[in-house]
């Protein structure tokens, strides 16, 4: 069973919340979710799914959101992979959505796929694009060519290939976007939200995961993803210790330090802090890449930064392929020098 | 007990990606492996299998007849037995056709737990273990970093970004393998030599069940690429090689007051 093509409009997107916070994709799916929108002359629309999270409409109304959708039930507290499906999919089934779309998250990429299988429609993961447009592109002699399709753009193969998919016979046309890579608005702090709620009826089944423990990693990092200024390090900066230059440059500069794959791997960092494909995409306005070789699965969480500025000793490092500005160089020289040299010209500036 | 692994044939882009002189993808030129996830999920089996003796473990895999290289390895490392789903009507599938696909060679098996890799490296796109799941009408825990059997339930470690949950769900169920649930196991001499003895079960069209046409390869596929091409990588800027740190630094903070960033 599925949707009728013809019955379904407006764009919704999956507002992700976990502990009762918005989480920022929700943001970001509205600022692309509104440009959609206007390209179709329709509405959009925010789902969201927990237990006691009426209170958290508004906020999405302020970034963009024409109505929101609650479904609220103590079941939902914790993300389940089958009562959140069973409540994503009890929406569209019910509204009927021209498109739908869901961060990329560890969440998103569960919940996704299993709703798209149960409301028999086509799901395009990780997209870092989406357009309206018509499909196909170029229409063979007297085959149709259909107008308003969502395009959804994704990298694959690490980062190597690139491809546009579409999903002209079925509803709604399902995406999951990559955290990092659409801009969300400016928010409306006075907007309030139209909210519809939503009842459905869950009867806990053998689906239902039992949660044993909830365990939060501790950690005080910031979120590289939020930074405008990333100081990245890779497997170059030669030990945990040495990090700490970059930490100074970082706080000389105001930014934020990251680190490349290799320095999670080794256990110098934790994983919230990694750039790259199996990490975390970034677009800061200045991405200092210091002492990392430039592995595509890297280079494709960070190439839309504004500013790349490379620092490496290697002269034919990947990493000068993409840098605005690349400096064949000793790091361990240049990296304080420039700590101390931005210090006085901020010290000026004030 | 009876474990189902799905596993996935696929390019190596450990040792870095191959060229065409004209810019394209060298498939060819790339050695085929076992997708890393999907070994990951295999090597949870064959311990599982050590600890619970008598568990069995079959390995399934769709692709070209020559994926049968990844089941043999399989074989070698401890698998007990093998299935080859190859058909041409099967080609063109997305993680929707997959899923079916997958589902209706698995249905013919008897499993008390099902483990796929969380994603392949070709693709990305981590949905083809949930759909099976969802085809298959079993609880689905993905992204699972550790296992544990529990008398008819397993016990999973569940990684999110900023946290992991302790899940328990009943057999049968399926889950969906990060890297960190592998633990190396390596072919054995003697193993190898099994593999080649072994009958790798090949399955077409017609050995799968409940699917129907209008379900399965290109035509199957809500998804349709509209275009495809290879990455063209951002042009590079500029490069300079100074003499003296000093002379680098000044270069770089010349180029941030430039962009009014100090």
């Amino acid at each position: 069973m599925s949707l009728k093509v013809e019955e379904c409009k407006d764009v919704f997107i999956f507002a992700q919340q976990v502990d009762n916070k918005i989480n920022n994709i929700a943001y970001e799916l509205l600022g692309k979710a509104k440009d959609l929108a206007a390209d179709l002359g329709q509405q959009v629309t925010a789902v969201l799914i927990g237990s006691d999270v009426k209170g958290l409409a508004d906020s999405l109304a302020q970034y963009g959101a024409d109505r929101v959708i609650v479904v609220d039930d103590p079941e939902l507290k914790e993300y389940r992979t089958e009562p959140y499906a069973h409540a994503l999919s009890s929406v569209i089934e019910q509204y009927k959505p021209e498109i739908m779309l869901i961060g990329a998250t560890a969440i998103g990429r569960d919940l996704g796929p299993r709703v798209a299988a149960r409301i028999h429609t086509g799901l395009t993961a990780d997209c870092t694009q989406l357009d309206i447009g018509d499909f196909p592109l170029n229409p063979a002699p007297g085959q149709e060519q259909k107008k308003n399709q969502l395009l959804m753009t994704r990298p694959a193969f690490g980062g190597n290939t690139i491809a546009t998919i579409a999903c002209p016979d079925f509803r709604p046309q399902m995406a999951t976007v990559r955290p990092g890579v659409m801009q969300k608005r400016e928010a409306d702090k006075s907007a309030k939200a139209n909210v519809e709620e939503c009842k459905i009826d869950f009867t806990p089944n053998n689906k239902y995961a039992e949660i044993l423990e909830v365990v939060k990693s501790v950690s005080n990092v910031a979120d590289i993803a939020d930074a405008k200024i990333l100081v990245s390090g890779g497997r170059g900066v030669g030990s945990p210790e040495n990090f700490k230059i970059l930490e100074e440059l970082a706080e000389a500069i105001g930014g934020t330090v990251s680190c490349s794959r290799a320095v999670v791997d080794s256990g110098w960092k934790p994983k919230e802090m990694q750039v790259g494909q199996t990490g975390k995409t970034v677009r800061p306005h200045v991405y200092f890449a210091i002492g990392i070789s430039g592995a595509i699965q890297h280079v494709a969480g960070m190439e839309e930064s504004d500013i790349i500025i490379a620092i490496n000793k290697d002269e034919s490092a990947p990493i000068f392929d993409v840098a605005d500005y690349g400096v064949v160089g000793d790091l361990n020289q240049i990296v304080p020098e420039l700590t101390k040299q931005i210090k006085e010209a901020m010290a000026a500036k004030a | 007990m009876k474990i189902v692994v799905c596993v996935k044939q696929v390019p190596d882009t450990k040792g870095g990606v191959k060229f065409k002189p004209d810019g394209t993808l060298d498939r060819g030129a790339m050695l085929a492996i076992m997708n890393p996830d999907d070994k990951a999920g295999l090597e949870a089996a064959l311990k599982i299998k050590k600890e619970n003796p008598g568990t069995e473990v079959t390995v399934v895999t769709m692709g070209l007849p020559k994926a049968d290289d990844v089941l043999r390895e399989a074989l070698a490392m401890g698998a007990d037995k093998a299935v080859l789903v190859t058909d041409r009507v099967l080609g063109g599938a997305d993680t929707w056709a997959t899923s079916q696909t997958l589902a209706g060679a698995i249905r013919n098996l008897e499993y008390d737990l099902v483990i796929t890799g969380r994603q392949a490296i070709d693709g990305d796109t981590a949905q083809v273990g949930p759909q099976i799941s969802e085809r298959l009408d079993l609880p689905l825990v993905s992204y699972a970093e550790e296992i544990k059997i529990e008398g008819d339930s397993v016990v999973v470690k569940r990684q999110f970004e900023d946290r992991y949950h302790m899940l328990k769900v009943k057999m049968p169920c399926l889950i969906t393998a990060l890297a960190e649930l592998g633990e190396d196991m390596y072919m054995t001499p003697g193993g190898i030599f099994d593999a080649y003895q072994t009958e790798v079960t090949v399955w077409g069209r017609k050995d799968l069940k409940d699917v129907t046409d209008d379900n399965l390869g290109l035509n199957g596929s809500p998804t349709k690429i509209a275009k495809a091409s290879d990455r063209v990588a951002k042009g590079a800027g500029e490069k300079v090689v100074p003499d003296s740190p000093k002379e680098a630094v000044d270069y770089i903070v010349g180029k941030l007051a430039e962009k009014h960033v100090i």
